[in-house]
């Protein structure tokens, strides 16, 4: 089994500017933040100040569910140490591009539940990702957001 | 039969080369532009100086329009400098064509050129570099998003959906390598079988190495004029009759990745030459994947979404064979890839393909109306798409 496929792949520190490093930062604690608008409610990724559907400036960080479902994926194989890229469908509604890691690779699917995992950055620093959850009882939408309190 | 077709019968493509190069270790980037230009200017039968509007891309090296109209000492009364991707040129030609039919100017240059191939960048695969800036590559650089494994999604997905399989994506590639053979500058001139795609190494799910376009250096130019001027030279006239553009990507994170921005472009195309994919008797569609050209001959209409599988196989696109021949240099899957770019080389075999001059092999009889689809950046993120339809007059 293959769990450490996310953390021996050299990963580069995000290039973060003044408009996201409130999100980098909450994400080197192991904290995923997801930004919603307070006049439509929708939560948009990638997370910017400016809410992308209505164009409100009126949006803030929230705490993120951590949980989300594989919306497609592609197992990078010609590299040193493979590993996927996928994008999740959070259940927030907005669907991220990310990494599936802490699992074997080729039992990956489209459809799985996954919930949240933070991989280290290279020179500090950590990435959201996910890993599969195998459990069928997965439910669909969290009362609470209890990744992250 | 065609004559008064669509509203943009403004501008004609009068001239085309593509630089025969494949590598070019000992040529400057510029220096293929240049020649590339030449080569477009003696196909026109046209002079240096009668060129009065200039279009480059990103390829352009140093500041776009300033560098190469100084570096080839052009004064010209109109330029555009968009920039796309691969898709530029396609672009160029339509911005060229309302720029003449806006009195702006009145023989357009297009160039195009690179040389990835020498300077070792395997673009598909290579470690993207970021840019803090740039609002979204921070947030898939560090994931190790790259142009393979972001193509390799938009197929997951489209398999997942509609059932598509790696057989019916291997048929694209075999299509382009029964065109390839009869093109003695093609980098891969090997027909191959939909068992030798498979048999080939995964580059990123599901998609193998021969999924992939070649990486090549090379270019290659475009001369658009105005109908006066297109009247009074000797080659045969191809009429621009219709153009489409448009940006997709990953829309505030409702992420789709079973459609392309050729869903918005090709439908504009049609519209404003006023004819319907059944007319059209030949495509170039980008190609620097399978999965690529599938998604946009479905978006483009000449099948159904979700029917792209088992419409591109059993040969459906090999020109002589199929219903809609395709790319039939090769494309970038096996003839060239210049400047990792493929708008222009797109371009210009349908131009062949409308004079009557593409291989005997694989020229399409009667070949009256053609379309060239290009898309630029990455369809697993954000990329520009543009429909060019083109009628010999």
């Amino acid at each position: 089994m293959n769990t450490a496929q996310g953390a021996s792949r050299k990963i580069p520190r995000p290039e973060m500017n003044p408009e996201t490093q409130p999100f980098w930062d909450a994400a080197a604690l192991g904290k995923l933040l997801v930004r919603r608008c307070l006049d439509c409610g929708k939560v948009h990724w990638y997370p910017r100040s400016r809410c992308p559907f209505c164009f409100s400036g009126n949006t803030e960080w929230q705490p993120g569910s951590g949980r989300g479902t594989i919306y497609t994926f592609s197992i990078m194989r010609r590299v040193p140490v493979p590993y996927a890229v996928a994008y999740v469908t959070l259940e927030e509604g907005p669907t991220m591009l990310t990494n599936i890691v802490d699992c074997e690779l080729d039992r990956i699917r489209i459809g799985q539940a996954v919930e949240l995992r933070f991989i280290p950055c290279e020179g500090g620093g950590a990435l959201p990702a996910f890993t599969p959850v195998f459990a069928t009882d997965f439910p669909s939408v969290a009362a609470t957001p209890t990744a992250h309190p | 039969m065609n004559s008064g077709r669509g509203s943009n019968g403004s501008a004609c493509i009068v001239g085309a080369f593509e630089h025969p190069t494949r590598k070019a270790p000992d040529k400057s980037v510029a220096q293929l532009h240049a020649e590339s230009a030449a080569g477009a200017l003696a196909d026109a039968g046209l002079q240096h100086s009668d060129i009065d509007g200039y279009f480059c891309g990103g390829d352009a090296p140093g500041l776009g329009p300033i560098s190469m109209l100084d570096y080839l000492n052009l004064r010209v009364r109109y330029f555009d400098a968009t920039e796309l991707g691969g898709a530029s040129y396609l672009v160029h030609v339509a911005h060229a064509a309302e720029a003449i039919a806006a009195g702006k100017c009145s023989v357009a240059l297009i160039t195009c050129a690179g040389r990835p191939r020498s300077e070792g960048v395997a673009v598909g695969t290579k470690p993207a570099v970021g840019n803090p800036a740039q609002p979204d590559r921070q947030w898939e650089i560090p994931y190790g998003a790259i142009l393979a494994n972001m193509y390799g999604m938009c197929a997951a997905r489209h398999m997942h959906e509609f059932g598509t399989t790696s057989e019916q994506l291997a048929w694209i590639k075999v299509a382009a390598s029964h065109h390839a053979q009869h093109n003695p500058l093609a980098m891969l001139r090997e027909v191959v079988t939909v068992e030798d795609v498979l048999a080939s190494p995964m580059i990123a799910d599901p998609l193998h190495r021969l999924d992939c376009c070649v990486i090549s250096d090379g270019g290659g130019a475009l001369i658009v004029a105005r109908p006066e001027i297109a009247r009074t030279l000797k080659r045969p006239r191809v009429k621009v009759i219709g153009t489409g553009e448009a940006v997709k990507g990953q829309m505030g994170g409702m992420v789709d990745l079973t459609y392309s921005g050729a869903a918005w472009s090709g439908p504009r195309a049609f519209a404003q030459a006023g004819v319907v994919p059944a007319d059209i008797k030949y495509v170039s569609i980008y190609d620097s994947f399978t999965i690529t050209v599938l998604l946009q001959l479905e978006d483009l209409g000449f099948c159904a979404k979700g029917k792209g599988g088992s419409f591109v196989a059993d040969g459906n696109l090999i020109s002589g064979v199929g219903k809609l021949p395709f790319n039939t240099d090769g494309g970038g899957l096996c003839n060239n890839h210049p400047a990792n770019r493929g708008g222009m080389t797109k371009i210009i075999e349908a131009v062949r393909q409308l004079r009557g001059e593409a291989h005997p092999a694989v020229q399409v009889p009667n070949c009256d109306l053609a379309l060239a689809q290009g898309t630029g950046g990455s369809l697993g993120t954000r990329h520009g798409s543009a429909t060019l339809i083109m009628e010999r007059e």
